[in-house]
């Protein structure tokens, strides 16, 4: 099973995806912003970090990158593409995801390892999980405080699309302490997070992101 | 106004330049002159001026430094040792580990988030230069009072720009140290240590050889922000009245630097170039000058194709310009269309500036017209060296021994303890340490608040390193002889909890103004202390910094010698971390406790200092690393005791993963009482736990090594109880971890 990590300029936690990739039993491809090439993968991770510096609005310049067009076209044909982190921020600037990522509540970066619940398992790559799944995995970011409007929160509440949930407390002032969010196709996930920070207990909080990586493999062989 | 060449220096001998203003010296000036056998052009005053700065030039440091050359000990793991960009050790399998400390204390007083930002952007390019890849970095910080209002400008901007950078890097930030004292409160320390790893076939080396080899500046432009920031800055205090230097501290670009990291290691990676230097401090004056010292002399540089954000700077800006994320790199003609494409693939402007020739100096012309004909080791490596008068400062005649109370109740143990627990100093850190990122690259396998941060190295063999930044500051005032002595096993030993043995040492050494003879008097004692410690120990020392000028008016700061060990793991799964993971566990302090309350935290919160430092035993320190290490197997846990004594360690070990304890200091037994027991600094003492049926094999250990053994107590319960005192966990975290959200929001 092939899947993808996109490098941007600013990409961080590529390295950290290729190899939860790897340790979940895929095969990891580097993908790279500037070419529209998508070597063949099935599946695609858009990874953390400070792509073009965040210059602008997070995520508002990758997402005019070469790789990007292929990939929006793709996700309207259903292929499963994860944005974590910074990946998130590409794919709400991508309008593949509603709503944005702001600045956090308290105005600063928080890294910490946090509490989350899991509320949607049936997306490809949370289909592992079983609702109501409680994990810990590392947030870091300085701008991950979801919102939306009333609309569409309504539509995300009502429709299942919320996949994860800040748990105990919320870190940074997300509407509905919203942590990941699904389309209505549920093919495209994005979460603030980092899954691929909690694969190994020797690295990580805990090992409870690797379920991520795990069950894309299991819902590609599945197709 | 006119080009300033080098035939107008000629014909105009007797011109006046602002070379006072430039910070040199009368006799200074004159020896450039003499040098150049003319009065130099206004662009090579420029360079001698920021190269021949107390920052760039060690001029008042040198004499005593050539001790660690002096004193060094043998050492088959030193790859590379001072005077490169930063040291080299080797650490098994092939890989080479390089690390280094540097200061940024005044840009960051000035501008903090900047200051910091750039002081993090400055040694991470260090690293790289050396043809690693930086895989962490740490930050020993240091404040006026914490409730000072000024210090609610400064550390708030400082956290946020060390993260604001490091973030962006992709470098996990694993640990460091935040101190408060009244004597930092104008001048804040902002240390950074970054360490980075390669091959040792990749080592890189700062030189320009090979006549007819490119000079290739790339990075970003090059702009008017930082010109004569750091050298200027750092070697002059903070005199009233003078005009505000603002615009002299850096900006930085932590997008422009990580892309330039991964820009530099592919083209490293293909063996590109033949040397490398960044652009720090004295920017391109110090790259050219100290590439073309290190190879054969000769280098012509064209300064105009230096690519500019601001076109209006003059020749003298473009040389002094400390524009953050540039370097300069010199390759071979057939190599360039290869490096020129991968600077394209990465958006990375990269020009040709120059060439190495076959000639003596340094050449560097404005559009034709010759403004700099130096020896560049003039320049880079023959700047003054002074030795400054030194004096036994008078206030060490004159301290007094600490009064402290003794803890003659269950009642009198909790306050003291709370009290301790809650002040800035020993408060729990995580309002500033949750600001970074500690998990990027998915190989941290220790960080904050452990002993040390550690990191996986290997995915397959599960080879690490681990780091330790150090300083007890009170003790260096105190006795900076034994003082830094004292750091330097402070920071071995957090090495060793963890598991790893200590291999190399670098340092950053932050004092007062060289020109006072007392501060001087401090100096010498450290470095002496340091290098007498290093070849005791066998470690090397593979560099470091040294910042003078920090202090206030007439005051200088504490003494703070910035020790940092780094240690080698053969298997990072085998670590051991300083909370105690399980009830039932025996609480073993290993070592034994003095009624010396000088330079605690205790004292301090009394309002005392005391009167002398510790004695270290460095014999006693050393088995005391090899029980450690022999005995890790052993360790459910294992917990450094230094700043809090062991009142701290215990809180630090029981809320970690909430498991309480309970025990008992016979007061009999300790000299001091409980008092000292729980809250005297003593140094070469460990808290460890283990599962009651490994006791009989501790204890053999602890024989055979002579390290005293005393067992506590044992492990569980929501609560830590010390001799009937009983604190709640919730209680004892409250009052830990409320004092800095509460100070800075």
């Amino acid at each position: 099973m092939r899947v993808g990590v996109v490098t941007f300029p600013g990409s961080l936690d590529d390295s950290s995806a290729l190899r939860a990739i790897r340790l979940a039993g895929g095969t990891p491809v580097p993908l790279f912003h500037a070419s529209d090439d998508l070597k063949e993968v099935q599946a695609v991770v858009l990874p953390g970090g400070f792509s073009y510096g965040d210059y602008l609005r997070c995520g508002a310049i990758s997402r005019f990158a070469p790789i990007m067009s292929s990939i929006i076209i793709a996700a309207e044909h259903g292929f499963p593409i994860l944005g974590i982190c910074n990946g998130f921020q590409i794919l709400c600037e991508s309008h593949l995801l509603p709503g944005a990522l702001t600045r956090n509540q308290g105005l600063h970066f928080v890294c910490t390892d946090q509490p989350l619940t899991v509320e949607n398992a049936s997306t490809p790559w949370t289909s592992g999980y079983t609702k109501g799944d409680r994990l810990v995995i590392p947030i870091k970011n300085g701008e991950g405080s979801f919102q939306a409007s009333a609309q569409t929160l309504h539509e995300l509440e009502s429709e299942g699309r919320v996949v994860l949930r800040y748990a105990d407390s919320n870190p940074n002032g997300s509407k509905n302490d919203i942590a990941g969010i699904t389309n209505a196709r549920g093919n495209v996930v994005g979460v603030m997070p980092h899954p691929e920070q909690a694969i190994e207990s020797l690295t990580g909080p805990s090992e409870d992101g690797l379920t991520f990586f795990t069950s894309i493999l299991h819902s590609l062989v599945g197709r | 106004m006119a080009l300033d060449t080098v035939t107008v220096a000629a014909a105009q001998p007797e011109l006046t330049q602002p070379w006072r203003e430039l910070g040199l010296k009368e006799d200074e000036y004159a020896r450039i002159k003499e040098i150049l056998g003319r009065r130099p052009t206004s662009s090579e005053l420029a360079m001698y001026s920021v190269m021949w700065s107390e920052h760039c030039s060690y001029k008042s440091s040198k004499v005593h430094l050539k001790q660690f050359g002096e004193k060094a000990p043998h050492s088959d793991a030193l790859l590379v040792g001072i005077g490169e960009n930063a040291g080299v050790v080797d650490i098994g399998q092939g890989y080479a580990v390089t690390f280094k400390i540097e200061s940024h204390n005044h840009p960051s007083f000035i501008e903090p988030y900047q200051g910091a930002a750039t002081g993090v952007g400055g040694i991470v390019r260090d690293i790289l230069t050396m043809g690693a890849r930086p895989i962490a970095i740490m930050d020993p910080l240091r404040f006026g009072p914490a409730d000072a209002v000024d210090t609610r400008r400064v550390l708030p901007g400082i956290v946020a720009g060390v993260g604001g950078y490091g973030n962006c890097l992709g470098l996990p930030n694993i640990g460091g140290e935040v101190v408060f004292d009244p004597t930092y409160a104008g001048n804040p320390l902002v240390n950074a240590l970054c360490v980075g790893v390669m091959r040792h076939e990749d080592i890189k080396l700062a030189t320009a050889h090979g006549t007819g080899n490119l000079v290739v500046l790339f990075g970003a432009k090059t702009g008017g922000d930082g010109i004569g920031g750091v050298s200027v800055l750092a070697s002059e205090t903070f005199a009233s009245g003078k005009a505000a230097k603002r615009p002299a501290v850096q900006v930085g670009d932590p997008f422009a630097e990580k892309v330039l990291i991964e820009c530099s290691l592919e083209i490293f990676a293909e063996d590109l170039v033949i040397g490398i230097q960044d652009l720090g401090g004295a920017g391109l004056s110090c790259a050219t000058s100290e590439l073309a010292s290190a190879g054969s002399g000769g280098m012509s540089i064209q300064l105009e194709k230096v690519p500019l954000r601001d076109p209006s700077l003059s020749p003298e800006e473009i040389l002094m310009s400390e524009s953050q994320e540039r370097m300069c790199a010199i390759i071979e003609p057939s190599k360039l269309a290869r490096f020129m494409k991968i600077c394209k693939k990465w958006d990375v402007t990269a020009t040709v500036i120059g060439e190495v020739t076959d000639g003596k100096n340094l050449e560097i012309t404005f559009n034709g017209e010759l403004i700099v004909d130096v020896p560049p080791r003039t320049v880079a490596h023959d700047g003054p060296v002074y030795n400054r008068p030194i004096a036994k400062p008078a206030y060490l005649e004159t301290l007094t021994p600490t009064t402290l109370p003794t803890l003659d109740s269950t009642e009198s143990i909790k306050r003291e303890l709370l009290a301790l627990i809650a002040s800035p100093n020993i408060a729990d850190k995580s309002w500033v340490t949750d600001q970074y990122d500690r998990y990027v690259q998915g190989n941290s396998v220790l960080s904050q608040p452990e002993d040390s941060g550690m990191i996986r190295i290997d995915e397959n063999t599960n080879l690490g390193v681990a780091i330790s930044t150090d300083a007890n500051a009170r003790w260096s005032y105190l006795d900076p002889y034994n003082g830094a002595k004292l750091a330097l096993l402070e920071s071995c030993r957090n090495i060793a909890t963890t598991g790893a043995k200590p291999l190399a040492v670098t340092n950053c050494l932050n004092f007062g103004s060289p020109e006072d003879p007392g501060v001087m008097w401090q100096f010498a004692e450290t470095v002496r202390g340091l290098a007498d410690i290093c070849l005791e120990m066998g470690l090397p020392v593979t560099g470091g910094n040294v910042s003078f000028y920090n202090q206030t008016g007439a005051v200088a700061i504490l003494p703070t010698p910035v020790i940092g060990v780094l240690g080698v793991i053969q298997d990072v799964t085998t670590r051991t971390k300083m909370g105690i993971p399980a009830a039932g566990l025996s609480i073993v302090q290993l070592g034994n406790t003095s009624d010396n309350f000088s330079g605690s935290e205790w004292a301090h919160l009394h309002g005392q200092m005391g009167d002398h430092a510790p004695t270290p035993d460095i014999a006693t320190e050393m088995r005391l690393i090899n029980l450690l290490l022999e005995g890790q197997p052993l360790f459910e846990s294992a917990h450094d005791l230094s700043d809090g004594g062991l009142a701290a360690a215990l809180t630090e070990a029981v809320l970690r993963n909430g498991i309480g304890a309970s025990i008992d200091l016979p007061a009999q037994y300790i000299p001091g009482g409980v008092a000292a027991g729980l809250f005297a600094e003593t140094p070469g003492r460990v808290l460890v736990t283990v599962k009651a049926e490994h006791l009989a094999a501790l204890a053999v250990l602890a024989e055979k090594f002579e390290i005293a053994l005393h067992e506590l107590g044992i492990s569980g319960g929501d609560a830590l109880v010390i001799n009937g005192a009983a604190i709640p966990l919730d209680e004892l975290r409250q009052a830990h971890t409320q004092t800095l959200p509460k100070l800075f929001g």
